[in-house]
């Protein structure tokens, strides 16, 4: 017999090859399309800010749990690279420096830490640094650099708006949306990314791919990006096929405003989402509707951030509220 | 499409290591520990003394209550000693220690009998015949077989549900008998049938046993009392209610019995136990026990006598290989750990795995990450990240009313668990203190 002893515990003695880790990674993995996209698209300036925001928010937690918790560090362990690859993609390419660390420091050491660590925190850390940053600097961060022609220097702002931003301004203004329509890109382009936004949302075909493979490899389940997508554009659609003159179609919807990075990375967060499925469709649905109510009647162009933070506070009464059914609790079957 | 149960679920890797391996017979032991607590329900009365003298087959402990089963020598030989000594639970059990009396041949006679399909008994004969003859549900609950058949006159039966799902990964003994007695299994069935006064009865078979599947369908197409229901592979679908709703459909309500759904389950082990204590007067006294493990020398299945100590089926196939660190007695999702090799094989022992320390090892405990896994995998609809919190905090009511008594400690949520979390231990914490709140109540 070997020297080991051997050991009693209880039952099961076998376990899955699946570790919160592998999870994370996986994550980090299906982000990879959106990025490439985004060095092609805005070049040096996506690299940067994604490296500062990664390089600070595993900073701030490695020194925070250090000496101030004075805990375990834990960042091998994934999440806050991941928190610190969303923020970035949620940032303009532009944005100084000295930002990107700030909002890192709010979605690490708020958002993150201050509420336990991962698996405690109600909200998505990455969103909160994210709106942190939108509301102290809404100059800099609606500041975007414009595709293609910005290649190589982040220097100079030269800025557009983004497509819902050219929409909603023209609303505004009375135009319609034929006049509208040409100065924004073609859905082609919305489609591939060849447009203004925030680093990781414009190209659809990357996120869809993403989003894909988590399904795939069974890190999120469909419940909540096909639910969420379908709740905007029924919900848009309607509108769009009432005054196609002063609705965008839900396809523009879809395709841009980070619905499709909010979809299937932001709203999927697995710590801040619902643990049911149930639950999950009804968060999804809630983003949704709330995503469509801001676009279309609040201030921001763009409402995908809030709408996921708002339904993340509602994700405890959703828990409580929509259980799995119990097996055994409504006796339908009856003796044939 | 097969048929299988609609929540949770999960599909470990089923190293069936032994499947294509007939049942050999393990030779006679030379000393076999009979504990007289076998089965659920009260221990079995000793009525041997020491230094008696005992045949194989003779009873030597009773019955001794409603729920209870007599228990029969393995062998003939001598009672040595009425000792108290470590079971499979783990803590000291009264049993009883027979030398095999070497000399006599009736311990050696290879009991191969002939196929007897007339049955010529009444339906209370069977079902005296099950009880006298210490019959219990071979698929590890161990329950009096005979009280099961006892149905109140209120409730209605309309369908016997055979088990033969063996959703255990590497475990192989009901496959194995399944393809060598299917025969003797489908007149035990029909023995079943008269007892119980019904004319349908349903073999559940996962698809990863397709031979099995197709020689019940070959020895039952004349049959039509008796239908095969191939399903698909999910663990854990042995659990009785798992299993009755992926075959009828019906589902068992909430602290309910399958009786309730007018269903009764037995295991294929135990019908063709049945079939042997009705047909040809033969007691308990041994069973199919699978010896396996990815690094044993030589797994198999074998006819064990009860009360074989477990180290002689380790020896039997090549010993304990380098870097065991856990033996266990059933499978790897449901089984017990075991310590001690002294330990002996009882009525419901179906297997003997040996596993090794990168099988073995727990990973460290992480924070929940709320991915929500464990709901999805549940069979029974609960929630094991909720209900670990709750047994974790001491809140006992509430895991209460969260149906935590209702878990059927499949342990699919500790298994899927990607930050390894000990969800089913501190269930099992939370079920025992609410069953001690339940009696310090009354």
């Amino acid at each position: 017999m070997s020297n080991q002893p051997i050991v009693i515990s209880a039952s099961p003695h076998v376990h899955s090859d699946r570790t919160s880790k592998k999870l994370m990674y996986d994550v980090v993995i299906a982000l990879i399309p959106a990025f490439l996209v985004s060095i092609y698209v805005f070049g040096i300036g996506a690299l940067i800010v994604t490296s500062v925001a990664v390089a600070s928010c595993l900073l701030f937690e490695y020194l925070i749990q250090k000496y101030l918790l004075k805990t375990e560090i834990t960042i091998g362990d994934g999440s806050a690279l991941i928190t610190g690859i969303l923020l970035a993609f949620n940032l303009p390419s532009g944005l100084p420096i000295w930002m990107i660390i700030v909002g890192s420091l709010v979605a690490i050491g708020i958002a993150k830490l201050s509420f336990g660590g991962l698996g405690f925190n109600i909200f998505n850390p990455a969103l909160v640094g994210r709106v942190f940053l939108l509301v102290s600097f809404p100059v800099q961060m609606t500041m975007w650099p414009t595709a293609v022609e910005n290649n190589t220097t982040i220097s100079d702002a030269v800025t557009g708006a983004t497509p819902l931003g050219i929409i909603k301004e023209g609303l505004m203004f009375g135009d319609t949306m034929t006049v509208i329509s040409s100065k924004i890109p073609s859905t082609i382009d919305l489609f591939l990314g060849i447009t203004g936004g925030s680093i990781g949302e414009m190209s659809a075909i990357a996120l869809i791919i993403g989003g894909l493979y988590l399904i795939i490899r069974k890190v999120i389940s469909w419940h909540i990006p096909v639910t969420l997508l379908l709740t905007m554009g029924v919900m848009t659609g309607i509108f769009w096929l009432i005054n196609p003159e002063q609705n965008a179609s839900p396809l523009i919807h879809i395709l841009s405003g980070g619905a499709l990075l909010g979809a299937f990375f932001m709203a999927t967060d697995l710590v801040t989402s619902p643990m049911t499925r149930k639950g999950m469709v009804i968060f999804a649905i809630g983003v949704g509707v709330i995503t469509v109510v801001i676009r279309m009647f609040g201030a921001y162009p763009e409402g995908i951030s809030f709408a996921i933070l708002i339904m993340n506070a509602f994700v405890p009464l959703i828990n409580s509220s929509f259980k799995p059914r119990r097996f055994g609790s409504k006796i339908k079957s009856k003796i044939v | 499409m097969l048929k299988t149960f609609p929540i949770g679920g999960i599909h470990p890797p089923e190293n069936k290591i032994t499947s294509s391996k007939g049942i050999k017979r393990m030779p006679v032991p030379k000393v076999v520990y009979v504990p007289i607590s076998q089965h659920i329900g009260v221990p079995s009365e000793i009525i041997v003394d020491k230094k008696e003298k005992v045949e194989i087959g003779q009873v030597i402990a009773k019955s001794s209550g409603f729920v209870s089963s007599n228990i029969h020598s393995p062998v003939a030989g001598v009672v040595t000693k009425l000792d108290k000594i470590i079971d499979s639970s783990g803590y000291k059990k009264q049993c009883i220690v027979i030398r095999t009396d070497v000399k006599n041949e009736t311990n050696f006679e290879e009991i191969d009998f002939p196929l007897k399909t007339k049955i010529e008994l009444e339906p209370k004969e069977i079902i005296q015949r099950i009880s006298d003859f210490g019959i219990v549900g071979l698929g590890g609950a161990t329950f009096p077989s005979h009280v099961k058949l006892n149905v109140r006159e209120d409730k209605k039966i309309d369908c016997l549900i055979i088990n033969g799902v063996e959703c255990e990964p590497y475990l192989t003994a009901d496959h194995r008998l399944m393809i060598e007695k299917a025969e003797e299994i489908a007149v035990g069935i029909e023995i079943l049938l008269v007892a119980l006064n019904i004319n349908k009865a349903i073999i559940g078979i996962e698809n990863n046993k397709k031979d099995a599947i197709d020689i019940f369908k070959k020895v039952t197409q004349n049959n039509t009392k008796i239908q095969i229901a191939a399903l698909k592979v999910k663990y854990p679908q042995g659990g009785e209610k798992q299993l009755v709703r992926a075959i009828l459909n019906r589902e068992v309500p909430k602290n309910g019995l399958p009786l309730d759904v007018g269903v009764i389950v037995h295991n294929v082990g135990t019908i063709f136990a049945i079939y042997e204590a009705v047909q040809y007067n033969k007691p308990l006294i041994e069973r199919v026990v699978t010896v396996t493990g990815k690094k044993m020398e030589n797994p198999d299945n074998y006819w064990v006598k009860i009360g074989t100590p477990i180290k002689d089926l380790i020896e039997e196939v090549g010993g304990l290989p380098e870097g065991t660190r856990k033996l266990i007695n059933g499978g790897p999702m449901m089984g017990k750990a075991i310590k001690n090799t002294d330990v002996p094989v009882t009525k419901g022992t179906s297997g003997i795995l040996v596993i090794s320390e990168e099988e073995a090892s727990r990973g460290k405990t992480e924070n929940c990450i709320r991915c929500g896994e464990c709901v999805f995998v549940c069979p029974m609809g609960l929630e094991a990240h909720l209900l670990m919190n709750l047994a974790e905090k001491g809140m006992f009511e509430k895991a209460s009313n969260e149906d935590i008594m209702t878990c059927i400690e499949c342990g699919s949520c500790s298994y899927v668990c990607p930050s390894h979390r000990p969800l089913l231990d501190y269930i099992r914490f939370g079920k025992n203190s609410v069953k001690k709140l339940e009696t310090a109540k009354k």
